[in-house]
């Protein structure tokens, strides 16, 4: 069952601030911050559903583009509860579609500000040593990085005899990546339809 | 795969609508991880930065706090047409992708538990990791220019992957500890080059 909410103005902002505090934690993408989404949305306020807390995600992650869209999701179904409170009508589409605004700005504003501000500093000192060490330093990181993020997700399905099959797939779409112009979302559509027939 | 003529000139959005289009084509295409489009259009096809440009823009995009791609994105349109461009930027990396998120949530409200949508999923999964490793591996030529030197880099590289996926340390302490490493060793090799250049 999903929540029915009254929330004021006060509640709107509480939501707003404590997404602007979260974007500067989220270090390595907000889904690092989705724990504490969930004690506050789910935990403490009631404004979500368990099973719309987990759905946002779910579905923001099965959708094209940044996974960061589930934080919208979840504004979204704020939204939905608030006027369901109401009694739902023409409120649904205006406080769901605040619940986004809100959500969204408030995990996109502080970070994007920084950025904006600590790129055109670095920029502007791009000759001094310290920035070009950092450059230098951080780049076999951040390409361990990458693939950490692959091994942690293949490591996700943990049965070799039962998962080789999805080994496979991500060894054969690394080579073909690496080595040819395949389009990726042919080698998507393919990893989808594999997954569906049931061969992986 | 021939590899990339080295002093060819980039090529450059021509507006900021070219940049926006070509951000929500991006977007549009990311399933699962939009920086192995981002990388494949901006750099191989595009040509709008070199490897070596594109590596530099992921760490600082991935080191500060936000989600990377949008970070990224950012950046880039800020670089050619400021304020405006990395509006565009974002906006394109946004817009039509949430459009599309709250369709489907509209429609389905969740993903559905059938076998073959679970399925599904579970193949795209196993292909986006394939696609995150293979642009990791594709980006290591970049560090042949790299001032601390090809077997540093590779050493750093592996001692990070180490700490975050094997050992499965917090990633903001990886990041510090190897980091000042990597700056550090960095920081000498640029300091040595330097003073070659002035004698």
């Amino acid at each position: 069952m999903n929540p029915v909410l009254h929330l004021n103005m006060a509640d709107w902002l509480d939501m707003f601030q404590h997404f602007t505090a979260l974007s500067l934690l989220a270090v390595g993408g907000a889904i690092t911050t989705a724990p504490d989404m969930h004690r506050y949305l789910v935990d403490e306020t009631h404004w979500l559903s368990e099973h719309q807390f987990t759905s946002s995600i779910a579905l923001a992650q099965a959708a094209p583009g940044p996974n960061i869209l589930f934080v919208a999701l979840m504004g979204w179904n704020v939204g939905l509860n608030a006027a369901a409170g109401h009694g739902g009508g023409w409120l649904n589409a205006a406080l769901a579609t605040l619940g986004v605004v809100v959500a969204m700005l408030g995990i996109m504003l502080p970070s994007s500000i920084l950025t904006y501000t600590a790129t055109r500093w670095a920029h502007q000192h791009r000759d001094n040593i310290g920035i070009r060490a950092f450059k230098s330093g951080m780049a076999p990181i951040v390409i361990a990085l990458l693939l950490a993020t692959a091994w942690l997700l293949s490591a996700a399905n943990n049965q070799p005899a039962r998962d080789w099959p999805l080994y496979a797939l991500t060894l054969g779409t690394l080579v073909l990546v690496w080595r040819t112009k395949t389009h990726m979302l042919w080698l998507i559509g393919a990893g989808a339809l594999l997954g569906a027939l049931g061969w992986v | 795969m021939p590899p990339m003529p080295e002093q060819a000139p980039l090529n450059q959005p021509r507006s900021k609508t070219d940049l926006f289009v070509s951000f929500t084509f991006l977007a549009l295409q990311g399933f699962g991880g939009v920086l192995a489009v981002v990388q494949r259009e901006l750099v191989d096809k595009k040509r709008w930065m070199t490897r070596e440009q594109f590596i530099e823009d992921w760490a600082v995009a991935q080191i500060l706090p936000g989600p990377n791609v949008v970070n990224l994105s950012l950046m880039i349109g800020d670089r050619y047409f400021g304020l405006p461009g990395a509006l565009a930027g974002v906006a394109g990396m946004l817009a039509a992708p949430m459009v599309v998120v709250l369709l489907l949530a509209m429609l389905f409200g969740t993903v559905s538990d059938a076998a073959w949508a679970q399925g599904a999923l579970r193949g795209m999964g196993a292909v986006s990791a394939g696609l995150i490793a293979g642009t990791g591996i594709k980006l290591m030529s970049a560090l042949r220019t790299n001032p601390m030197r090809m077997p540093a880099c590779l050493a750093l590289a592996a001692l990070s992957f180490v700490g975050v996926a094997l050992l499965r340390l917090p990633l903001a302490w990886v990041l510090l500890c190897t980091g000042a490493l990597g700056m550090g060793w960095a920081w000498i090799q640029l300091a040595r080059q330097a003073q070659g250049e002035g004698a």
